[in-house]
């Protein structure tokens, strides 16, 4: 149980920056996602606040305390590896007790608490196997295991599940919110899967490149992105963007033309835009409406049958893909030309650098990196 | 894949043939020592003759070349032992705390090897009697296992790699020490290839030949100068020749047997990977 | 750690005491001797007379350089490299390509064929000088006089050629022991990707299974010619460097120089000789094939 702050956290690898600036606080119980493309440091964070990377610069804070000279084993936390890490050559209780045999703890003890861990996980058949003959369900968790024997302040995982199949990450998912619950400990979860981050995460921290471009709860992630970036990483499938060019500017709201002479009015903006500025409109397939007096014109390519839904995939007349929800029992075909409507006040505006212009707090997102 | 039975006739013939060809120098110096010193010049070869152990102990009756025998095997294995105690903590930086440096620094170690040892034969020899190591076992252990360092060095760098980073990492979030983690998970774990790169080192040691022609003489020499003495026969002797000959490499060629999978890992690492 | 992962920075440990021992020995063992060879090959130096050392310059080189023995020797050691390379490559790819397949009794067979690797060069060069080669007694020439060529004294009449024999019997073993695994690594769905595309053996072979070989036969290529340039043992044993320089490489004669004739000097600059000569070959293989060797990990 521990609050972890990342102060003004910078790392280079000789003279190249890989992490800029990230200032970020985790707060006591929280389940945080670290979620972003590969290569955007996201594992590179984890790694610095366990101690296994040097930090170039900055701070990081474990309770309020610096954790520079502190050594990985000293830190209070646990970390659950990719690829699992077990030691091949001990079998499983060793792997879960090696810990706490570092630590001189007496026999008793350390078999009553690799016992109850067991329990928790439901692991105790295996507990005299070794790795190689175990599934990969049954790795994913004895590494959860080793973490948990420790109780940690805080747990690390790096992309534990992104070695199982489709359906085990599922379950995998569900049990790890049953277990932060049961052991309400801070977990800072590593993701590069959003679905994952959206739910199960308290909070979510969206990184791009190095820089953390977003950080909040998921739903305000969704429903107000900072950036083009996060709006365009949040949600499945993805938003869809249109090019368009401011065209009249009033108190209430904005007139953008589109291509091909359409425009569309949404809400005013956060800040006043100039005629002739380009900028991106962004609306979520689910916001977007097959109405006959619809704006845009498209030609269904293909079609996404889901069951409760269908995702139909649209090409609008200058070439855009555009991807619009509709009902699952939907009679609409394959090259059928369908009219579709923007829902104006569900829209989001982003500027040429990529800024939101529109939703609560919108501009300031941007620059918000501290908890709620 | 078609595969009639001729072809795998024509395989196995072929196979066998070429195996037994090349083994065959081997399995006729085995089978020299079991005759008697006029059956084993027979012309034609006499291939069924009435085997003798006459040769066997004959050899062992010669003092020097229990002695021999010892010496090579003190040698090999008193090179092969400094030849890790050195490499193991330079494999174990070299692999897992690499610097810009790290792969100049190991290269350079292989490139030890390029010098012909002919090329400081003198200075070697010169200091060797200098220092009192000529004709000594830990002269030779020195040189076999400065010999041999850069190619066990360059075999335990690759097998600890070998270790997946992140199982000592997971050790480290678990509290080991550096020293700890060396002992406990990393060694372990390497083991094979620790034994894979000794073995090479024993038969690299024991089958040396270069500098146990030049250093030792009488009290130090190896079983490859004892057979290298043979070279100018006087009187028939190759039976007893081939007793010794079969003695001094049946070891390798046992310990070669056990070992082959294993070695032939550890030889063609760099070279498959 | 595949170049996926990000990169790994090195923990702050003092390295120096680790790596610190073995590349102060071996930097030792380089720099001292051959300093000391470097000054002895400008000294007329003969053991034999020990007082009488004096400076000779470049006399103990030119003396080298303008005889027939050195550029004898170093031809010799030249074509000793160059002819037993050839050989072990070509029947080391060719029996490794023969024990990838399967057949009956094909471990034993590959151990059979790896056996010489580890028989002393000594006791090898015996074998073959004494029971295979001897004009007298060997079984080489019973078979030749069998077959009705006379006797021949492999020895007295090719004895280069005898020793790469030998030599090439030692090594070959060797490019098994690394080609081998190799092709056995080689993905067996390339294999059949190609068969199903209509490639016979021999296409498979040269299209799928050499290629893939190029890169362990160089390495092969290298520690081979590392070891070849100071073949010693099987001259030692066999014929002595004879008959006259017939068969002494560098190193034998740097040998004869410096321990059998005592001449310090002169050996030292045949070793300084043979120093510079190993580095230009080292140089010359590094260029086209060492690009191989620098995609380790």
């Amino acid at each position: 149980m521990a609050t972890v702050e990342l102060k003004n956290v910078r790392k280079r690898f000789g003279s190249h920056e890989v992490i800029h600036g990230v200032d970020l606080v985790i707060n006591d119980h929280e389940f945080v996602a670290f979620v972003g493309p590969s290569g955007s440091g996201k594992s590179t964070l984890l790694r610095m606040i366990a101690g296994l990377e040097e930090i170039s610069e900055g701070e990081v804070l474990i309770d309020g305390l610096s954790a520079q000279r502190v050594p990985p084993a000293k830190r209070g936390l646990a970390m659950v590896f990719q690829s699992y890490a077990l030691y091949p050559h001990m079998t499983v209780a060793e792997n879960l007790s090696f810990s706490l045999r570092l630590a001189g703890v007496p026999i008793e003890e350390r078999e009553r608490k690799v016992r109850a861990v067991a329990r928790t996980l439901e692991m105790e058949p295996l507990l005299h196997r070794k790795p190689r003959e175990l599934s990969g369900g049954q790795l994913q968790r004895v590494a959860l295991g080793r973490a948990i024997v420790r109780q940690p302040k805080a747990f690390l995982l790096d992309e534990p599940l992104s070695n199982l199949d489709a359906a085990l990450q599922a379950q995998m998912r569900l049990e790890l919110v049953r277990l932060h619950r049961e052991l309400n400990t801070t977990m800072i979860y590593v993701t590069h899967d959003q679905v994952e981050a959206m739910t199960m995460a308290d909070r979510i921290v969206v990184l791009n490149d190095g820089r953390v471009e977003q950080a909040g709860f998921p739903l305000e992630l969704y429903q107000h992105p900072a950036s083009l970036f996060v709006a365009g990483f949040i949600g499945a499938p993805k938003m869809n963007f249109l090019d368009v060019e401011v065209k009249a500017a009033t108190e209430q709201s904005l007139t953008l033309s589109l291509f091909h002479g359409i425009s569309v009015t949404v809400p005013a903006p956060v800040r006043s835009l100039r005629a002739g500025e380009r900028l991106k409109l962004g609306i979520r397939p689910e916001h977007v409406d097959l109405a006959p007096d619809g704006e845009l014109q498209g030609g269904i390519e293909a079609l996404e049958h889901l069951g409760p839904r269908t995702y139909l995939h649209a090409r609008l007349a200058d070439g855009t893909r555009f991807v619009v929800e509709t009902a699952g029992d939907t009679s609409v075909r394959e090259g059928d030309r369908l009219a579709l409507r923007i829902r104006a006040d569900a829209s989001h505006l982003f500027d040429a650098a990529g800024r939101s212009l529109t939703g609560r707090g919108a501009g300031k997102a941007a620059e918000r990196h501290q908890a709620v | 894949m078609r595969s009639t039975w001729q072809a795998r006739l024509g395989l196995t013939l072929a196979g066998w043939t070429v195996a037994l060809g090349i083994f065959f120098p081997i399995l006729w110096m085995f089978l020299t020592s079991f005759k008697t010193e006029i059956t084993a010049v027979a012309t034609p070869p006499a291939v069924f003759f009435k085997p003798t152990l006459a040769n066997y102990s004959a050899v062992f009756e010669r003092a020097d070349y229990v002695q021999f025998a010892i010496n090579s095997v003190i040698v090999s294995l008193g090179a092969t032992l400094l030849a890790l105690a050195l490499a193991v903590p330079a494999a174990y930086s070299m692999a897992f705390f690499p610097g810009r440096r790290t792969r100049g620094t190991l290269l350079w170690m292989l490139s030890t090897k390029m010098l012909p040892p002919v090329g400081v034969l003198v200075p070697i020899y010169l200091l060797w009697r200098n220092l009192g190591l000529l004709d000594t076992r830990i002269g030779l252990v020195l040189i076999d296992s400065i010999s041999v360092l850069p190619i066990v060095v360059w075999m335990l760098f690759s097998f600890f790699r070998e270790v997946p980073s992140e199982i000592l990492e997971a050790s480290r979030m678990d509290g080991a020490t550096p020293g700890q983690e060396l002992v406990r998970i990393l060694l372990p774990l390497a083991m094979p290839g620790i034994a894979a790169t000794a073995l090479l080192s024993v038969i690299l040691c024991w089958n040396e030949a270069f500098w146990s022609l030049n250093l030792t003489t009488v009290k130090a020499a190896t079983l490859t100068a004892f057979t290298a003495s043979f070279s100018s026969p006087e009187g028939l002797f190759w039976a007893k020749l081939s007793a010794a000959s079969t003695l001094a490499t049946a070891p390798i060629l046992i310990f070669g047997w056990i070992g082959q999978r294993q070695l032939v890992r550890g030889l063609s690492f760099g070279a498959v990977k | 750690m595949t170049g996926a992962a990000p990169a790994r920075q090195a923990r702050t440990i003092r390295t120096a005491p680790l790596l610190g021992p073995s590349v102060f020995l071996l930097f030792l063992w380089m720099v001292v001797p051959l300093a000391m060879t470097l000054w002895f090959s400008v000294e007329r130096y003969n053991l034999l007379s020990p007082g009488k050392s004096a400076f000779a310059g470049v006399e103990n080189y030119r003396y080298l350089l303008t005889g027939r023995a050195l550029w004898m020797s170093m031809g010799n050691t030249l074509l000793l490299v160059g002819l037993v390379l050839l050989i072990t490559l070509v029947a080391g790819t060719l029996f490794a390509v023969l024990l990838d397949r399967e057949f009956p009794g094909r471990k034993i067979c590959r151990f059979l064929v790896i056996a010489p690797f580890f028989v002393m060069p000594t006791v090898s060069a015996l074998i073959w000088k004494n029971m295979l080669m001897n004009p007298v007694f060997g079984m080489f020439s019973w078979i030749t006089r069998s077959l009705g060529f006379g006797t021949i004294d492999f020895f007295a009449r090719m004895p280069l050629l005898a020793i790469a024999v030998i030599v090439a019997w030692e090594w070959t073993p060797f490019a098994v022991l690394i080609l081998l695994p190799a092709l056995q690594s080689l993905n067996r769905e390339q294999k059949e990707a190609a068969r199903l595309d209509g490639a016979g053996t021999l296409a498979l072979f040269y299209h799928i299974e050499l290629p893939h070989l190029r890169r362990p036969m160089a390495v092969v290529a290298m520690i081979e010619t590392i070891f070849f340039l100071s073949l010693f043992a099987e001259i030692y044993v066999t014929t002595g460097g004879g008959p006259g320089l017939a068969s002494t490489n560098l190193a034998y004669l740097i040998f004869r120089d410096a321990l059998l004739n005592w001449d310090v000097g002169g050996g030292s600059a045949g070793g300084v000789i043979a120093i510079i000569l190993a580095n230009m070959v080292a140089f010359f293989l590094m260029r086209v094939i060492g690009r191989n060797l620098e995609d380790q990990r």
